[in-house]
């Protein structure tokens, strides 16, 4: 290496300076797995939400969680975003990135995104301010002030509301809107930032039976080029969209596979799917 | 069996007689007429021997009349054969009763005679009031005796107290003799330096400032061991008198503690249990404040009993405004915690204004009841306040018996539901608006009770309410919402930290101090020292 | 479509009433100055200096109200210490103007004030160094309360306390310093505060011109940061700040670190309520730490509840209606002023949780329904 080379180097920001670095490295999945939960312990006053649970989702995959109440999903879906510090066990995206010590903002930033179990939008402002809060944008204090939107964005806006049949929409104060709306409107937050990987928590609760083939069509179409997990209820819903299931069981994983294998499985039967089957057969 | 029970009644009987008849003893008894017909009458040099006799038949309370006379104020009343004091009352000249101070307005100056007494006569009056007081029946009288003498002991003194000291039958007493023989040694310059070393290792165990004195006077003296030991004696007294003020200071601490619990647990309740910001739980104080004045004004005769009916009518009142504040205000913004602040405090602005209007803007004066007052002097430097000591145990027992309301009974069990879970205990059939009310009525009508022993301790004026809501929000969130013996830990942890920084740092200091502390504490720890846990906090 | 849409997205803004109020402002601003120094004091439309300064007041809090609004009406921080602030600000403005009698205090020292004199003191503490300078207190007047706000909003937002916790810790951060103002060892004038000034920048404060001056500037700066603050609070950074308001948690998921966004927008008010402090103090020409105290930062919150939070002009409009109330009520029934003020903290809460700007825009919106209703007909 040449003296000019070394000094260039030495001259680095981002080498002299950790603070100058790039916070946000590309998120390295070279093995194929984005997501990577192992060991994972949480307990609340001796509950134990989470009992060393491990989870591994590969790049691109749509991956539905079921499970009981109770059973650690919103609570390992909180873990993953941030919103619940957990007590041991280490959470990886991609290869590059320990999710444990980051704050949700930090976590949201780095292209995890998140639909909660109730609705939750910006009741006050429009659709369209609420889509374009969640473009992906540099979103420090500064940078927003005197950001403006580029046609770009607008049109990816424009492109979301058809997406989420809300263009009509558009100027109504989200507050106005009727639940499966707001549904929907929560999950154009998601598609406008342009998210790696997307928790999706109870999507078609309060959905009408065509809502909720619309719902399965847009999550198929999602995954390959992202990478999707959805807990859901509904079990025909999982059974039309999911291709792998993992079945969670008192905070640790009991059973992950095919839909067809989840069903055959003994412990499923007897934990989970038994009291719907026994109740289907009483039925 | 009935026999005995029988037996028993005569004896109690027997008992509360000779109870009853104690006071009517002594003075007045008719033996000493005759004694003070003599005194009056007689000249000047036959007046000691009538003072033997009239000392030898009577006991401690002949006092009033020796001093009487040793100050020159004793007259005779030549017409009925009674002695009488003359007093100088705002430049009058009044006579009464040496006994009983009662104001004889029927005498004149020409109906009495002044009994005169000289130097000789005056020596022998001290002394026989000491001999009389050392020997009195009650040992506290005899010990307030021996520990008077301490600072002007003298030769004719140690004479008296060494007759009296073998046969001392109370060990107080006897110590306090002992203690003054001491002093009379240790400062004889004339006895072997070891006598008088021992008497001052005797001494260093007493706290009395006479004994400082003397033994600051013996580090000047001639002998050189003396000194030493002098020095040695101080040291160790020094080091109990800071043992005693480091206690004096730590019930100050808990005493301010108790104040602070008393202002903060009613709105431990509604902050910490209904989750309701009232603003005006100070004038809710002040109301109870008020309200002991109100009654003192209507029972001024009564004043020792006043509080026994202060405290229920201050919670009454307190509470039933309350009640009318969360019925008509607080009920309707349910769930808007900031307007909630904002309207609570518009109340506390109007019940300030009303209670200027009615009582004028000025401090009023509330009486402490005579049970309450004076102190309990523990040793020479260390006496604690009985109006604090009282509401110190006060705040506790309220404290307990609200810990014991709220997990007992039926109220309690609807209001932690209620907190816990509001919907859920309104499908399970809580009537939600009637514990909402009862709970702020509880709140209110403790803050009530607060304000009846606040009106104790400092002056009953319009802002009282409002120089405690500061200091009781802060107790309330740095204890932990919602949890009474947080609320407990933290007003007895700031009011001994507040009194152990004041000697440091000055009042006004100490509470910046105090309160920036908690100012970050919060910051560190958002939910205070004991936290709710779980998902029941989300 | 697009740029229809982007125009609309950033027109949709608040920013309607800016205009018509910064015109309004500044007209009657001028007309009053002109009326006070042209005009023979026996014209019929004469202004008294009296009312020149009362209303230089009366826009020193409006200024306040403004602080106060722009993070309790938008971003949901219900600060009750804005007072703090201002009083900051006034201090540094006090201690310059302290500086600048001179020797013509009563016991003439030349470098001393008074109050220092008094006490025995023998040189100038350090924290009243330089601020003979009027820029350097200016810049004291800003820098201390933005400093102070983020410490505070730093230490605070950063550990999450929200809500009812931060209002009153904020209550006891005003009441700290008002214990702290009252010491006569700090070296700010004790119970006294800072009064007795002669002079601006060599003006002399008691001069008709100067006090116009003084009125004119602070309508000037009033309408500056009115129409900055509009800017601010219709750019997306604005949406943020609503978006906090509304669900602090979900801003956090879409990647917004609140804390940050909050504490820059407490500075940025702080900052605000100590320039009102600052123009305030040579119009009334004292300071005091009653200023400090936690009723009076209480009371600035019924000035923008008053007016309508959420809204600019709301709380322009609430702070001189409710000012104007208790200057003509201290005036002729003094005690009743605090059973109104109190009835007024009920009695909004209760019946007008938006203000007078909502109820005017509830009575607007009645009479749109109407008219279509008509033109339908």
């Amino acid at each position: 290496m040449s003296t000019l080379d070394s000094t260039r180097e030495f001259f680095r920001r981002d080498q002299v300076w950790p603070f100058l670095a790039p916070e946000q490295a590309a998120v390295n999945v070279d093995n194929q797995v984005i997501l990577y939960v192992e060991g994972l312990n949480l307990s609340f006053d001796g509950f134990k939400a989470l009992n060393n649970l491990n989870l591994y989702v590969n790049d691109g995959e749509l991956r539905c969680l079921i499970g009981a109440n109770g059973a650690g999903k919103t609570t390992l879906m909180d873990v993953i975003t941030g919103k619940t510090q957990c007590d041991s066990g280490t959470v990886f995206f991609g290869q590059n990135h320990n999710l444990l010590n980051k704050d949700e903002a930090e976590i949201a930033q780095l292209g995890i995104g998140r639909k909660f179990q109730k609705p939750t939008v910006f009741e006050e402002q429009t659709v369209f301010d609420n889509l374009e809060l969640s473009l992906k944008t540099d979103k420090r204090v500064l940078p927003t002030l005197f950001s403006r939107l580029t046609p770009t964005q607008i049109d990816h806006i424009d492109e979301v509301l058809k997406t989420i049949g809300l263009a009509k929409h558009r100027f109504m104060l989200a507050g106005a809107l009727s639940h499966g709306q707001k549904q929907w409107l929560e999950i154009g937050m998601l598609l406008v930032a342009e998210p790696r990987l997307l928790l999706i928590d109870e999507p078609v609760a309060g959905m009408t039976a065509q809502e909720t083939e619309r719902t399965a069509e847009l999550l198929t179409s999602l995954a390959g080029e992202r990478t999707v997990i959805v807990v859901e209820h509904d079990m025909e819903f999982v059974r039309s969209i999911a291709r792998t299931v993992t079945v969670l069981h008192q905070g640790s994983v009991l059973a992950e596979g095919t839909m067809d294998q989840i069903q055959s499985n003994k412990d499923v039967i007897e934990v989970y799917l038994g009291e719907e089957a026994a109740a289907g057969e009483q039925a | 069996m009935r026999r005995i029970t029988l037996r028993h009644c005569i004896a109690l009987c027997c008992c509360l007689f000779g109870l009853l008849s104690l006071p009517s003893s002594g003075a007045e008894s008719t033996s000493l007429d005759p004694l003070l017909v003599e005194l009056g009458e007689a000249k000047m040099k036959d007046v000691e021997p009538i003072l033997v006799r009239i000392e030898a038949a009577s006991d401690d309370s002949i006092l009033p009349l020796f001093r009487t006379l040793l100050e020159g104020n004793l007259y005779y009343i030549e017409a009925e054969g009674q002695v009488v004091g003359q007093f100088d009352v705002d430049g009058q000249t009044v006579y009464k009763d040496v006994f009983t101070q009662q104001v004889r307005s029927d005498l004149q100056k020409g109906d009495v005679g002044k009994i005169r007494v000289n130097n000789k006569l005056r020596g022998y009056l001290r002394n026989a009031m000491a001999r009389i007081q050392l020997t009195a029946k009650s040992p506290s009288v005899r010990e307030r005796a021996v520990r008077e003498l301490l600072s002007k002991l003298d030769d004719d003194t140690v004479e008296v107290l060494e007759g009296l000291y073998p046969n001392e039958p109370n060990k107080k007493v006897k110590d306090v003799m002992g203690l003054a023989l001491a002093m009379s040694t240790a400062s004889q310059t004339q006895l072997a330096p070891s006598n008088r070393i021992a008497a001052i290792e005797k001494m260093s165990t007493s706290l009395e400032s006479d004994v400082r004195n003397l033994l600051n006077r013996l580090t000047r003296d001639d002998s050189a061991a003396v000194v030493d030991a002098a020095n040695v004696a101080l040291e160790k007294i020094a080091q109990r008198v800071n043992r005693f003020a480091f206690v004096d200071q730590l019930f100050f601490g808990l005493s301010l503690g108790s104040v602070l619990l008393l202002a903060s647990i009613g709105l431990a309740i509604t902050f910490g249990v209904m989750g309701v910001i009232n603003m005006a739980h100070g004038e809710m104080i002040m109301l109870g404040a008020y309200t002991t004045y109100v009654v003192q004004l209507i029972m001024p005769n009564y004043i020792d009993y006043s509080i026994w009916v202060a405290i229920p009518a201050a919670f009454l009142v307190s509470g039933l405004m309350g009640v009318l504040i969360e019925r008509l205000v607080i009920c309707r913004l349910h769930g808007r915690p900031l307007e909630t602040l904002l309207a609570t405090f518009g109340i506390s602005l109007i019940l300030q204004q009303l209670v200027r209007t009615i009582f004028s803007p000025l401090n009023r004066q509330v009486s402490t009841p005579s049970w309450m007052s004076g102190s309990w002097e523990i040793n020479p430097v260390l006496s604690l306040t009985l109006n604090r000591l009282y509401i110190l145990a006060f705040a506790l027992l309220v404290f307990i018996v609200l810990v014991i309301v709220l997990k007992k009974t039926s109220l309690g069990l609807n209001v932690r539901a209620v907190s816990q879970n509001r919907n859920m205990a309104k499908a399970m059939g809580v009537k939600t608006n009637w514990v909402d009310a009862m709970t702020f009525g509880l709140g209110s009508g403790i803050a009530g009770i607060a304000g009846v022993a606040l009106s104790q301790l400092t002056n009953v004026g319009p802002n009282l309410g409002q120089s405690y809501i500061i200091d009781s929000f802060m107790v309330v969130v740095f204890g932990g919402v919602g949890n009474l013996l947080g609320t407990l830990v933290a007003a007895f942890t700031l009011g001994i930290a507040t009194k152990f920084l004041e000697p440091t740092t000055g009042a006004v200091l100490a509470a910046i101090l105090v309160l920036v502390f908690i100012i970050l504490f919060i910051q560190k720890r958002p939910k205070g020292l004991f936290p709710q846990k779980g998902r029941a906090a989300e | 479509m697009t740029r229809l849409t982007a125009w609309f997205s950033e027109g949709r803004s608040t920013g309607k009433h800016t205009l018509p109020f910064v015109v309004i402002l500044l007209s009657v601003t001028i007309l009053a100055s002109a009326a006070n120094l042209f005009l023979p004091a026996d014209s019929i439309f004469y202004v008294s200096t009296y009312t020149i300064t009362l209303l230089g007041k009366y826009l020193c809090y409006a200024m306040l109200a403004l602080a106060v609004d722009i993070i309790w009406g938008y971003c949901g921080i219900l600060s009750l210490g804005h007072g703090a602030f201002f009083a900051l600000g006034g201090y540094a403005m006090g201690m310059y103007l302290m500086r600048q009698i001179g020797d013509r205090g009563v016991y003439g020292n030349p470098l001393l004030p008074d109050f220092m004199v008094f006490l025995d003191w023998k040189e100038l503490p350090w924290f009243w160094l330089g601020m003979d300078q009027f820029w350097f207190a200016m810049l004291m007047a800003v820098l201390v309360p933005g400093l102070l706000a983020f410490v505070f909003g730093w230490l605070a937002f950063r550990s999450r306390v929200t809500g009812v916790y931060l209002s009153i810790m904020t209550q006891a951060l005003t009441y700290a310093l008002l214990l702290a103002f009252f010491r006569n060892e700090m070296g700010f004038g004790g119970n006294n505060g800072l009064t007795d000034f002669k002079e601006i920048l060599g003006f002399n404060l008691q001069a008709d011109s100067t006090r116009v001056a003084l009125f004119l500037i602070t309508a000037i700066l009033l309408a500056v940061i009115f129409v900055v603050s509009q800017k601010i609070l219709s750019s997306r950074l604005g949406k943020v700040v609503l978006a906090i308001r509304d669900s602090e948690s979900r801003s956090r998921f879409i990647g917004y670190r609140t804390d940050r966004y909050k504490v820059w927008l407490f500075v940025y008010s702080a900052v605000i309520a100590g320039i009102a402090g600052a123009l305030y103090v040579p119009q009334v020409g004292i300071i005091n730490p009653g200023e400090f105290s936690p009723i009076n930062s209480i009371e600035m919150v019924i000035w923008v509840a008053v007016g309508g939070r959420g809204t600019l002009i709301g709380a322009v409009i609430g702070a001189l209606l409710v000012n104007y109330a208790k200057t003509r009520f201290t005036a002729i029934m003094p005690d009743a002023w605090l059973f109104a003020l109190g009835a007024m903290f009920v009695l909004v809460t209760l019946y007008l949780p938006k203000g007078l700007m909502g109820l005017y825009g509830q009575l607007k919106a009645k009479r749109n329904t109407v008219m279509n209703k008509e033109s339908q007909a």
